[in-house]
């Protein structure tokens, strides 16, 4: 029978924050953050398909500072989520698990995600000539 | 383990054990679901950035006429389709893993895989209509 007393993983209380944990459950969190940046998405296409007035209003939303803001959030989770998710490739095919190459593609990652979301935004404000 | 052969005790029948599919009857399938929805979302979500990225200012009307080309309305039904499968896989194993009341684990997990399907079916639904019918 089930013992509810008995300690169940992920135990993560007693359990000292490493680069590999840190990075681990950044995946998760950028995951759910990516659910609702695709719930975003749900609300923008339905506000196109609803008529100008709804989707007018959706770009008063996203165009303010803080949908600007959180959809900035959304870039790094999704450029985080998709290289991380590139070292979870290459773990299911048993390749990367030695700590030294867990720290570079690691390091790659976090510098790869901030750098390709700065780009993206730059691109875009230059594709509006904004900047 | 190394002599399963010599385990009298065994529960699981021979073919139950050979076809690997574990406890659950399901073995891999939602670890490699998971993989393969991946591995499409790579194209589809750089598609999908450098789309926004080129929308970035996009009024109604050129918002519906990126929308109703062909191979637009194409790869966003495809990445709608994928994220949600992928998005649902994903949130099911952290609610399985974070949440041990079975009744609490069991209603988030129905809301989560019902609540996918219906943004998923809005999203497709509202590019059929921006395509088909404007």
């Amino acid at each position: 029978m089930q013992n509810d007393a008995k300690p169940l993983s992920p135990h993560l209380q007693v359990y000292r924050p490493q680069v590999t944990s840190v990075l681990s459950i950044m995946h998760r969190l950028t995951g759910i953050v990516l659910v609702l940046a695709a719930m975003l998405l749900t609300y923008w296409l339905a506000a196109a398909a609803y008529g100008p007035d709804a989707f007018a209003r959706a770009q008063i939303v996203l165009e303010s500072w803080f949908g600007r803001l959180v959809m900035f959030g959304f870039t790094f989770s999704l450029f985080y989520h998709l290289l991380n998710g590139f070292r979870h490739l290459g773990w299911d095919m048993g390749k990367g698990f030695d700590l030294t190459r867990l720290r570079i593609t690691g390091g790659l990652v976090v510098i790869g995600s901030i750098a390709l979301t700065l780009l993206s935004w730059m691109w875009a404000y230059g594709h509006v000539g904004k900047l | 383990m190394a002599d399963i052969s010599r385990n009298k005790r065994q529960l699981r029948s021979n073919l139950s054990r050979v076809r690997g599919l574990g406890s659950t009857r399901e073995g891999v399938h939602h670890w490699w679901a998971q993989r393969m929805s991946a591995v499409a979302l790579i194209p589809l979500s750089m598609w999908f950035v450098y789309s926004l990225i080129t929308l970035t200012g996009a009024d109604y009307q050129s918002f519906h006429a990126w929308v109703s080309e062909f191979g637009n309305s194409v790869f966003l039904v495809l990445l709608i389709i994928t994220l949600f499968h992928h998005a649902q896989l994903g949130v099911t194993v952290v609610i399985e893993d974070y949440v041990h009341s079975e009744a609490i684990k069991m209603a988030m997990v129905l809301v989560v895989k019902y609540g996918t399907m219906l943004f998923a079916a809005s999203s497709v639904f509202a590019v059929l209509k921006i395509s088909l019918v404007g």
